[in-house]
């Protein structure tokens, strides 16, 4: 259809000045949305308020409807399953070859991670978590990996706090309201984890690349340090993330990176658990450098 | 034809109110879908507040002021996660190119709708990707194809739902 010609106001002043004031508003909000977008940059602290607020109102009804919506989904993932069944079969196969040469690998690092801290006497920081609860929505429009976590500040989430699933890492907590959290997950651009190779304790650095994959770069230069296969795990360091929780597999390598795949599918979690943020013992520090390597 | 031309005032009433609502509350929701309870692994998701002010705008010129892409904007940003002010900079500034648009073309189409409507779909996805990114994201270009992609597919079923809207509306 035709736009109608009354943007031209003809000889009325009033509306002349109308059509004019409304440019003005205009073209004044939007430097006011860019002024904001740079204070977003410059202190996000106080755009998160205002977030938070908002997301205590939708939480809960994205709860209830990822309930409801749950058992559909897992119908329609157990149709695709079927199709994949040939190829996932040989997949498997050779990853089960993978995990066996893995299992005998583990056992012997068990071992001397027992020896170790029995050596350094540090004892075993586990079942401290804040509070288990569901993620329930994502920003699925925006380049950026948020998720909405159903429990806020009045369950003790803070903002900083590590999230886990049984399988691995999720992400950390980047803003708390009083009933939800949103979390910024490990596949997001933005969000850096200090990593170490399973096997050998290889410092590495795991950056999101956005699309669900994890892009994983070598602390240390040289070709092709990275096989498929490889798991990575949380090295502890920075503090944040506490030492030792699985993060990704390397699907496939290239140059001094490889790209991995995060162990918590954060699609398919039903709950997540939050952490208090992990803070290396200060007397610990001087001997960093070198017990670094070691896992 | 209808039954009954005279309507009562209240009923009036609600039908004007309805006729300046629906627009508004169709395009806050339309924003409101990232509420749904997917926890998506890439941005995949078609901007449906953005969508749905496009398709109202192309459809009746007449029905917004331009500034009302800053408290529609606002709203969306509010749900989306990008940084506040992305989209209030973004759709304030479409709303502006298609007054710009509208004073060249004498006569759209269909046709020319939807590719008005992909020029600046292109546009905000493209501009959230930068403001993402100068807030402390990273992600690449080739990060968003697939959702421009498909949002300039799933288009035209959203002004098609729009038009229906429309004659209920004005009904």
């Amino acid at each position: 259809m035709a736009p109608p010609r009354n943007r031209r106001s003809g000889f009325s002043r009033k509306a002349h000045f109308g059509i004019f004031a409304t440019y003005v508003i205009a073209v004044t909000g939007a430097l006011l949305g860019l002024l904001l977008v740079v204070t977003a940059w410059v202190d996000p602290s106080g755009h998160n308020a205002i977030r938070a607020l908002l997301t205590d109102v939708t939480a809960p009804i994205s709860s209830g409807m990822r309930a409801l919506v749950r058992g559909t989904g897992d119908g329609g993932g157990a149709v695709l399953e079927y199709f994949r069944a040939g190829s996932k079969n040989a997949a498997l196969r050779e990853e089960l070859v993978i995990a066996r040469r893995k299992l005998l690998q583990s056992r012997i690092t068990e071992y001397e991670n027992k020896r170790l801290k029995r050596l350094l006497d540090i004892a075993e920081t586990a079942g401290n978590a804040i509070v288990a609860a569901r993620l329930t929505s994502s920003s699925a429009t925006s380049s950026r990996r948020f998720a909405i976590l159903n429990a806020g500040a009045n369950s003790g989430v803070t903002s900083g706090q590590p999230v886990r699933a049984p399988d691995g890492l999720v992400g950390r907590v980047i803003e708390a309201g009083r009933t939800s959290a949103r979390i910024l997950l490990i596949t997001d651009t933005g969000n850096v984890v200090p990593v170490l190779r399973v096997n050998d304790g290889l410092p590495a650095i795991a950056t999101g690349t956005g699309d669900g994959a994890i892009d994983i770069r070598s602390l240390s230069a040289g070709a092709s340090v990275f096989k498929p296969g490889d798991v990575f795990v949380t090295s502890g360091t920075g503090g944040v993330y506490p030492p030792g929780i699985p993060v990704a597999i390397a699907i496939t390598a290239s140059g001094d990176g490889a790209t991995a795949y995060p162990l918590a599918d954060p699609a398919k979690l039903d709950f997540a658990v939050v952490l208090p943020i992990y803070q290396p013992a200060v007397a610990a520090a001087p001997a960093a450098p070198e017990s670094e390597g070691a896992p | 034809m209808r039954q009954r031309i005279l309507l009562t005032e209240r009923e009036e009433r609600n039908a004007r109110l309805r006729g300046q609502i629906l627009p508004i509350i169709t395009t806050i929701l339309g924003s409101a879908m990232v509420v749904l309870p997917i926890i998506a692994v890439s941005p995949i998701m078609p901007p449906f507040g953005l969508m749905m002010l496009l398709s109202w705008r192309l459809l009746r010129p007449e029905l917004w002021p331009v500034w009302i892409a800053i408290p529609l904007g606002l709203a969306d940003d509010l749900f989306s996660s990008q940084p506040i002010g992305s989209a209030v900079l973004l759709w304030t500034t479409s709303l502006l190119i298609l007054d710009l648009v509208d004073t060249r073309l004498v006569w759209r189409d269909y046709w020319q709708d939807w590719l008005i409507a992909a020029g600046l779909i292109i546009l905000c996805l493209a501009g959230g990707l930068l403001t993402a990114n100068a807030t402390g994201g990273n992600g690449n270009a080739m990060l968003i194809v697939p959702q421009i992609v498909l949002s300039i597919l799933i288009y035209p079923v959203v002004a098609r739902v729009c038009a229906v809207l429309d004659r209920w509306r004005l009904s």
